[in-house]
This record gives structure tokens, C-alpha cells and sequence, in this order.
């Protein structure tokens, strides 16, 4: 497995190896998929929209819908504008969304198609909505569109403060829609009324009734996207994918904008809890300081198995830099964290951490999975912590893969269950020792196989 | 049909006139012995939420990729190469001294500058590293969008560093717009690895029953299962065009005697230029199947007319038969009478029909996501084929005959002769392949889908990733024909097998009766439960 990749580390500029980040579209699209009723379109070629639904539907396993402006080489010459005004009109009348949501393409943005101008000449009917958001996906990465879509819904939605609604606006991120049901039930739990943006629990994990809806009962509606600006705060949950539009948000409504890291693991949980209680005046209940507890005792009781141990964290900025902190909270090591998304303050953000724990790692925004699985060869680790990819180098050095974050394609439920929350660390608890343990009792010999432990 | 006149009424004017175009019923409204016509290979209408992939899915995904001992480098922003990098289940294991690169993914991760001052440098540079790194024995480069329009010249940098690295560097035009489909990039990749690849290798030994395998991509092993068959009978296969294939096999593969063609429109290009150029036919096969196994093993013996090789091959299906034969019919109980839809790429909607007629299963619609007019109507239609704006931009590669190396193994007497009997040089298509009364859909969307799956009511549906879901949330289920939902191989005699049981399992498995919940079950007044969880 991955036999050619050599241990002695040269320098590349020009070739990447092994991605660790894809392209602006598909965070679009995701994004999108948030708001109910509608329909991400993509407005390029045909494969964006085949791969980036491809992609989506085997981490969800659930039906991923999208249209494309199916650009062939005139349309590439010539500007997309007649793709988009017909695919307008279809997707309204074959599908009859409530909102249409357009991302571009690198393709598109190559040939600089004016989006709002070809949408302003084309027919909406009323009460339904068409905005865009730019995605080129030669800047950035698929956080980056995230981000962008969402600052989308904002320019296009947010209107200016009429009056406070009691409610905070949460920004969750690129996070499963396990991950968003459990914010929902802390803030629930607080008794706290949000307007979550976006969300795609009930859109991409739907249930089965034997029936297909094409539009599910999940998503932020048009009408809670348009009462963000009437809020009493937005919580920006992760710098990378949420921060943008919150601060938008701020800019257009004076709706005091907060970024807090993704609530992984117990520091940031708490963080997260004290700030929504700061803004609204509302205790942390027992029942979450309860779960607190749990939490704590479980990590108390069972540090024997992780503490000390060395890892490696890769993955998507807000999720790394989150896992980086719940990892040095329990006593684990960092000692190679890279992200695909480029930016130095990833860096600078999770040398700080390490640095303060006295840990010397490799960290590394814009990196691809060729140099850490060189990091890993140089400096070998006890666990692997990031997405389905990481497998081929968790094979070819023999060390346990913990899946998460985006896209894990290989296994199944992960999108249901949360990481996030004082839940969710433990269930990363159990994936973490549960990984590390395995390949103990694996590699025990009959003697050593203990029954406790 | 009722359900087409429902279908086609939803739609806008213009996409109605073009999709009316893309569906007909075998047989209706036409007497016996009439052609159906049907439109294909034509643009898709945008906003149509389509189930196909562009030109550049079709070049580096699906033909080039498999190639396991050629660095691929794409050419573009991250995500093309992200996307293409495992997703397709084209199978490949190393053979002694080989280098495997199906695992690595090689970008330029084209950024803003590059796309405003060109990539050009940046792909240099790229190839350099790449040589350095690895020091691979070949290099592709496939451009994605923006590369056509930003005009970076791929095939000026691919010939530079082919004279630097003294390596073959081959550069693929096949950026995402080209075309209408999946389809464009393949034939783009065919043109480049009949012009640069293929007969390269002037040593390549062709004795004994030497025969390729066009179109087959190791999709769960099933070339490796195909192969395990004709070499026990005592074929030599060349090469695989192109799963589990290298570099290497690739320029040797012009000795074939024979040429086997399973994906008729993913390669049917190289097929006709090599018996252009070489003199070696090409016979349409089909390995999925147990009756189409069967047939095809006695078409390959026709043409080669060895005594003792077409005994071995009656030997081989004797015993191969036997050690199935109880499975297939235990299977066969199980899903008798079901019916399916199949909804799939290049060839498989009609080679899957036969593996289902196996089981018992009948196929009540079929359709291609990329095919042109001569997959659906046969090849005898190919001059009627008006070359439309879209696809006159993809270069029909001229090739001439090499007289040095241009052998017949049949005269044109024999050849004749055989044509009459066995598909040679020829491909039936699909509407021909069909039953009457079966719906051939071109291009089927996920509108389309979900009208037909409630007009007909299968009880599968074979397709894709991306429709896979919303197929199983209306109660039926979908099985991909593209990934084989991760089982295989579904090729040859233990191939079919495998496939029975997987069908078996999917169609019986007891969690469809959970779908309601016991509390919604309606109760008669006697207390029995009159209506069952099955929706």
C-alpha cells in the first residue's frame, strides 16, 4: 500500500499528491442543501454537479439533489448566459423549488459569466428566489464555498434589524447533520430559541416512509433567513467555514457577531454553552451540567488508555483545530496536524495550542496526505484522526483510523451521530479507545490478551 | 404509454421536444421488422438534473485511470483530480517490478494567478517533480475546464518534458465542456492511446491464441474473473483495455489475433482502428451472464476454429457450469418474476439483461447515460449518424494501414462468413437486444425516474450512486451497476453467482417489511393485520 511514497521528504510547488481539501463547488452545494426547499444549482459543466453529488451522497447515504447549467464548448465560448436562463426556467417547472441557489464553477468564473445580471433578466415567478454565490474553485477549497454560501444567503436574505426576535442565529459549519440535531438540543435543552444556517438535518438524513420527497421538512426557511437580522447575536460556530457571514451579518443588522470553535470535545462545549448563555441570560441547565459530569468521569476513568498517545490530525480547519484541542485536553499528542485548506492563521492558531502544551509538531495548511503520510513515516504516530482517505496510509503504516469530519464514504450512521457536544465527545471517546484497544488486543500475544481493560 | 405522455406534458416546450426524442417503447407503433429510431449522444437540456459526468470523466476517469503504471497528473483545480482519485472501482494489483499509482491522486492545484497568468509553468514544474519523486515509466496530463479556455498549451509542455525526461509525457484535451457526455473524453483518450501508445512496442509477440479485451475495466475483478476463464481454455490475453492494465501491455496489444470488445461505447474507437491498421477484427462480446458467458466463449472459438481449442471450451463451460448451476437455480427461486429497470453507462443495460434473464428477472425498462444512436439501434445506423456541433469538435482520428505489421487471421471469404453468425466487427444495441414492450430511455433523468418507478412499479432498479436513494426511499430497490455496491465480481460464471446472491439479498432482505411502523398498520375489525409492512 502507497509503496512508492518514500520516506525522505523533497519540496513540491507545482504537484500535489494525495489531497487533503477538493474544490470550492461542493461546499456550495452543501450549504445550500441547508435551506429548505432548495435547489443547489451548479452553474458550469456537467461533472461539477456528477462529482459534487456523487460525493455528497456516498458520505450521507441519503438523496443528494442538484441541476447544472450543462455546459458544452459553445456555451464555454460564447458565456453561459442562455444555460442559465433556460435552466431557470426548467428547474421551476419540473421542480418547482422555493429558492434556487447557484454556485459557479472554475469554468464559469474563467469566462466571468455576470451572474446577477443574467438572473435579473430572467423570469422568477413570485414568491420564489434565485441568488448565487461566486465559487471559483481554483481559490480556496470546499470550506471556502461553504463560507461563500453561506455569506450568500446573508447578502441576499439578512435585512436590516426592525426588531429583536429573542432568538440567536447559529452558524454551524461543515458539520453532519448528527452534529446540528445535537447544537439544536443544546440550545432546546437551554431553552433557547435559533435560527440555525444552515441546516441540513431532515434534508440529508431522511427517513424512510416508502416515499421519496424530493423537498424534506429540513432546512432553514426563507423566512428564518430573513429574521437573522432581527437577532439578538450570531454564533459563528468555527472561524473557517461560519465566521464570514456572521460578521455580514453584523455589518448589514448590527447583530453582534461571535466566532467560537466547533464545539468538539469538552473545552470548546463549554465555551460554546457559556457564551449562549452569556447572550441570552439563560443557565446552563442541570441536565447538560449532568452530561458535563459523564463526560469528565469517563475521560477521568479511562485516561490510561489514550493519554501519552502520539496522533495524527488531519481534515477541514475548524475541525482540526477543534480535534487539536480536545486531543491536548485529554492528554493526547498532536504531533502532525495538517489541513488541504490554505490560510497561515490555521497555522498559527494550532502552533499556539501546541506550543503552550510544549508539544513540537509537524502543522501545515495546504498540505496534501503525501507529506503526512511522510510526517507519519518520519515520526511515527499511535492513531490517525480525519476522513475515509486517511486509510490508505492507516494500511501502509499499520496504525488505527478514527473517521471523521468530511467525506468518510467507507463506513456508515457516522452522519447521524454527532462529535460535537459534551455527547458527541464521548462518542469520540469510544471511537478513539475502542481504535487503540483493538489494535492492542490484535497484537497481543495469548498471554498478554487481557479480558479488563 | 401513458406514463411517457405524463412525463413529457411536465416538461417546458423545449425540453418536451427533446426528450420526446430520447424514449419510445420496443415494438409500439411499429410492425415487425421496422427500425426504431431513437436520439442520443445529444446535449442534455441544462437544469435537468442529469445523471452524466462530462468529457473529462469519461478521458482520465474512466479509460485512463485504470492504466496502474502511468502517473496521471490533472491538470486543474483541485477538485477534478479529488474526485476522480478512487472512486471508480477499477481493480489493479501489482506484478513484479511494477510501480501502482491507483491510490495516489497528482494535481497542479491550478490557483488564482494561474488561472490569470497561465498554468503552463506550474504543470512543468509538476511533471518535474512527479520524475524526480517517482520516476515513472509514463505520464499523462488531462486538462480540466479552465485549462482549454485560458489556452495553456498542455500538448508544447507535454512535448518538452517528453524530451527532457526521455519518457512518454501524453497530453489530453478533455476538458469538462467537450461534448455532451461521459462519451466525449472517451473517444479523445481512444485518439491518444492509438496514436502514441498502441503498436509502439516493435517486439511484442502475438503467438498462440493472442487475443485483448476492449472496454472491460476490472470494475470488482471482473476482468480478473474473465481472464481466469480464457486462460484456462488456453487464450493468451495480451492486455485489458483498460482495467487492471499498464503502460506496457498497452503498446504490445496491436499482436492480438482478436479483439474483444465488452464496453462497445467507451472503445469501439480503438477497436475499429486497430483492425483498420492491423487487420484484426474485433468481436462484440458480453461476459455478464451465464447464457451470454456461454456464447461468447463459443463466438471467440468460432473465429479462432481450433479443434482442440473448441473442445477445451465446451470442456471448460461443462465444468464451470456445473460447479454454479445449483446456486444460480436456488437464487433463481427466489427472485423469479421480479422485474427491473436498468439504467446504466456505455453497454451494461443490455449485458445485464441477460444475467437477470438468468434468475429469472425481466427487464421492463433499459437505458444508456452516455450512449450514441449505434449503441441503441445497432452499428449498421452509424452513416445515418448527423455529427452535431458538439461532438464535431472531438477529432475522428484517421489511422492508416500498417503494412509492416497488418495481418489477417480470417480471409475476407471466412470473415464474411462468420459475420453472418457471430457479432463481428458489430454491435447489435440495446433496442434490438430488448424484448417488445420494454421502455429504452436515453439520458433518463431523476424527474423521469421517479415517474417511471411509479408508472411500472419494478421491483429493481439498477443505476447509480446518485439516484440510488431516492430509488430505495419510494420502497425499491437500487443496485449499482457502476460500483457493484462494493461486491463483485459480476462477470463470467462464479461472477453471476455473485450477482444472484446480491440481488437475492436486496430484494428479500427483511428490513423492507420494517419500513411501517406496526402502529400504522390498519387492523380489521377480527383483530388480524390486514395490510403488511411492505410498501
Amino acid at each position: 500500500m502507497l509503496d512508492l511514497t518514500p520516506k525522505e521528504i523533497t519540496q513540491r510547488k507545482g504537484l500535489v499528491i494525495n489531497p487533503a481539501k477538493t474544490c470550492q463547488p461542493i461546499g456550495a452545494m452543501y450549504a445550500a442543501l441547508g435551506i429548505k426547499g432548495c435547489m443547489p444549482h451548479s452553474h458550469g459543466s456537467q461533472g461539477c454537479s456528477s462529482y459534487h453529488r456523487m460525493h455528497l451522497t456516498r458520505h450521507f447515504r441519503d438523496p443528494i439533489i442538484g441541476t447544472t447549467s450543462s455546459f458544452t464548448e459553445g456555451a464555454a465560448v460564447f458565456g453561459g448566459k442562455s444555460n442559465l436562463t433556460d435552466s431557470i426556467k426548467n428547474i421551476f417547472t419540473i421542480y418547482n423549488p422555493d429558492v434556487i441557489a447557484i454556485n459557479t464553477t472554475c469554468l464559469s468564473e474563467t469566462i466571468g459569466d455576470d451572474i446577477p445580471s443574467i438572473v435579473l433578466s430572467t423570469e422568477v415567478p413570485e414568491g420564489k428566489f434565485v441568488f448565487h454565490a461566486n465559487t471559483p474553485s481554483y481559490v480556496g477549497s470546499h470550506i471556502t464555498g461553504f463560507s461563500n454560501m453561506v455569506k450568500a444567503m446573508v447578502k441576499t436574505f439578512t435585512k436590516p434589524k426592525v426588531e429583536e426576535n429573542g432568538k440567536i442565529n447559529i452558524i454551524p459549519g461543515f458539520v453532519n447533520p448528527g452534529d446540528m440535531r445535537e447544537i439544536k438540543y443544546l440550545l432546546k435543552t437551554m431553552d433557547v430559541p435559533f435560527i440555525m444556517m444552515p441546516d441540513t438535518s431532515g434534508v440529508v438524513d431522511t427517513a424512510m416512509t416508502g416515499k421519496y420527497e424530493m423537498f424534506s421538512k429540513g432546512g432553514t426557511t426563507i423566512d428564518e433567513l430573513k429574521d437573522t437580522g432581527n437577532s439578538m447575536a450570531s454564533l459563528a460556530l468555527g472561524q473557517w467555514a461560519s465566521e464570514a457571514a456572521a460578521n455580514d451579518i453584523e455589518k448589514i443588522a448590527k447583530v453582534k457577531s461571535i466566532t467560537l470553535k466547533t464545539p468538539i470535545g469538552i473545552k470548546a462545549t463549554d465555551d460554546f454553552l457559556m457564551s449562549v448563555s452569556e447572550i441570552t441570560g439563560k443557565i446552563i441547565p442541570a441536565e447538560l451540567e449532568e452530561q458535563r459530569g459523564q463526560l469528565v468521569d469517563i475521560l477521568t476513568d479511562t485516561h490510561f488508555h489514550f493519554h501519552g498517545k502520539k496522533v495524527a490530525i488531519f481534515g477541514d480547519p475548524d475541525i482540526i483545530i477543534a480535534m487539536t484541542e480536545f486531543c491536548l485536553s485529554i492528554g493526547m499528542k498532536p504531533v502532525h496536524v495538517l489541513t488541504g485548506t490554505n490560510g497561515e492563521a490555521i497555522e498559527k492558531t494550532i502552533k499556539a495550542m501546541l506550543d503552550e502544551a510544549g508539544i513540537q509538531a509537524n502543522v501545515k495548511a495546504w498540505g496534501d496526505l503525501f507529506t503526512l503520510h511522510q510526517w507519519i513515516k518520519n515520526e511515527p504516530v499511535d492513531l490517525i484522526l480525519g476522513n475515509t482517505y486517511g486509510k490508505f496510509i492507516s494500511k501502509a503504516e499499520d496504525t488505527p483510523l478514527v473517521r471523521i469530519g468530511f467525506p468518510v464514504l467507507d463506513r456508515s450512521v457516522h452522519s447521524y451521530m454527532p462529535i460535537v457536544g459534551y455527547k458527541g465527545a464521548m462518542r469520540l471517546i469510544e471511537s478513539i479507545s475502542g481504535a487503540l484497544l483493538d489494535k492492542q488486543d490484535r497484537d497481543a500475544k495469548d498471554e498478554d490478551l487481557e479480558l479488563v481493560m | 404509454m401513458k406514463v411517457i405522455d405524463e412525463i413529457l406534458e411536465s416538461y417546458p416546450a423545449k425540453v418536451m421536444k427533446s426528450r420526446k426524442t430520447h424514449m419510445l417503447v420496443k415494438g409500439e407503433g411499429c410492425e415487425s421488422g421496422c427500425k426504431q429510431k431513437i436520439e442520443a449522444n445529444t446535449r442534455t437540456m441544462p437544469g435537468v438534473m442529469t445523471n452524466r459526468g462530462c468529457a473529462y470523466a469519461g478521458c482520465k476517469g474512466v479509460v485512463l485511470g485504470p492504466l496502474k503504471d502511468m502517473i496521471h497528473i490533472v491538470h486543474g483545480p483541485i477538485g477534478c483530480s479529488y474526485y476522480a482519485w478512487g472512486t471508480r472501482r477499477n481493480k489493479g494489483r501489482i506484478n513484479k517490478d511494477e510501480q501502482n499509482f491507483l491510490n495516489y491522486a497528482f494535481s497542479t492545484d491550478m490557483q488564482d494567478p494561474d488561472v490569470v497568468f497561465g498554468g503552463e509553468k506550474k504543470l512543468e514544474l509538476a511533471i518535474k517533480e512527479a520524475v524526480e519523486i517517482f520516476k515513472p515509466k509514463a505520464i499523462t496530463i488531462s486538462a480540466t475546464c479552465p485549462v482549454g479556455l485560458i489556452g495553456d498549451d498542455i500538448n508544447a509542455v507535454a512535448d518538452k518534458a517528453q524530451k527532457e525526461y526521455g519518457i512518454p509525457v501524453l497530453a489530453f484535451s478533455c476538458e469538462g465542456y467537450k461534448g455532451v457526455s461521459q462519451s466525449a473524453g472517451h473517444h479523445i483518450a481512444n485518439n491518444k492511446l492509438m496514436k502514441d501508445v498502441i503498436g509502439k512496442n516493435k517486439d511484442a509477440n502475438g503467438d498462440g491464441f493472442s487475443i485483448n479485451i476492449l472496454g472491460e475495466y476490472n470494475i470488482g475483478g471482473d476482468g480478473w474473473e474473465i481472464g481466469r476463464i480464457l486462460n484456462k481454455i488456453g487464450y493468451k490475453v495480451l492486455s485489458i483495455m483498460t482495467g487492471d492494465g499498464t503502460f506496457e501491455e498497452l503498446t504490445g496489444a496491436h499482436k492480438a489475433k482478436l479483439n474483444l470488445v465488452q464496453c462497445h461505447r467507451s472503445i469501439n474507437y480503438i477497436a475499429e482502428m486497430l483492425e483498420k491498421k492491423y487487420g484484426t477484427p474485433w468481436l462484440k462480446v458480453n461476459f455478464i451472464g451465464v447464457e451470454a458467458t456461454i456464447r461468447t466463449l463459443r463466438d471467440i472459438a468460432l473465429y479462432f476454429n481450433d479443434k482442440d481449442l473448441t473442445l477445451k471450451t465446451e470442456e471448460i463451460i461443462k465444468e464451470e457450469f456445473e460447479s454454479i448451476k445449483e446456486d444460480m437455480a436456488n437464487y433463481k427461486e427466489m427472485v423469479q418474476g421480479k422485474k427491473a429497470c436498468l439504467f446504466v453507462g456505455g453497454s451494461r443495460s443490455d449485458h445485464y439483461q441477460e444475467l437477470l434473464k438468468d434468475i429469472g428477472v425481466s427487464t421492463i425498462l433499459a437505458g444508456f447515460e452516455f450512449a450514441h444512436r449505434d449503441d441503441y439501434e445497432g452499428r449498421d445506423i452509424i452513416p445515418d449518424i448527423k455529427i452535431d456541433a458538439d461532438s464535431r469538435n472531438i477529432e475522428e482520428l484517421e489511422v492508416e494501414k500498417d503494412e509492416k505489421n497488418y495481418t489477417l487471421y480470417l480471409t475476407p471469404e471466412q470473415y464474411d462468413e462468420l459475420k453472418t453468425k457471430i457479432p463481428l466487427g458489430n454491435y447489435e444495441g440495446l433496442i434490438n437486444l430488448s424484448e417488445d414492450g420494454t421502455v429504452i430511455v436515453d439520458d433518463l433523468n431523476h424527474f423521469e425516474t421517479e415517474k417511471f418507478i411509479n408508472a411500472l412499479k419494478p421491483d429493481l432498479f439498477a443505476s447509480g450512486i446518485k439516484d440510488k436513494y431516492m430509488i430505495q426511499k419510494m420502497g425499491v430497490f437500487s443496485k449499482q451497476l457502476h460500483s457493484y455496491d462494493y461486491s463483485g465480481p459480476y462477470a463470467g460464471f462464479k461472477g453471476a453467482v455473485n450477482f444472484a446472491r446480491d440481488i437475492a439479498m436486496g430484494i428479500t432482505s427483511p428490513t423492507w417489511k420494517l419500513v411501517t411502523p406496526p402502529w400504522k398498520v390498519v387492523k380489521p375489525l377480527n383483530g388480524t393485520v390486514a395490510v403488511g409492512g411492505e410498501v
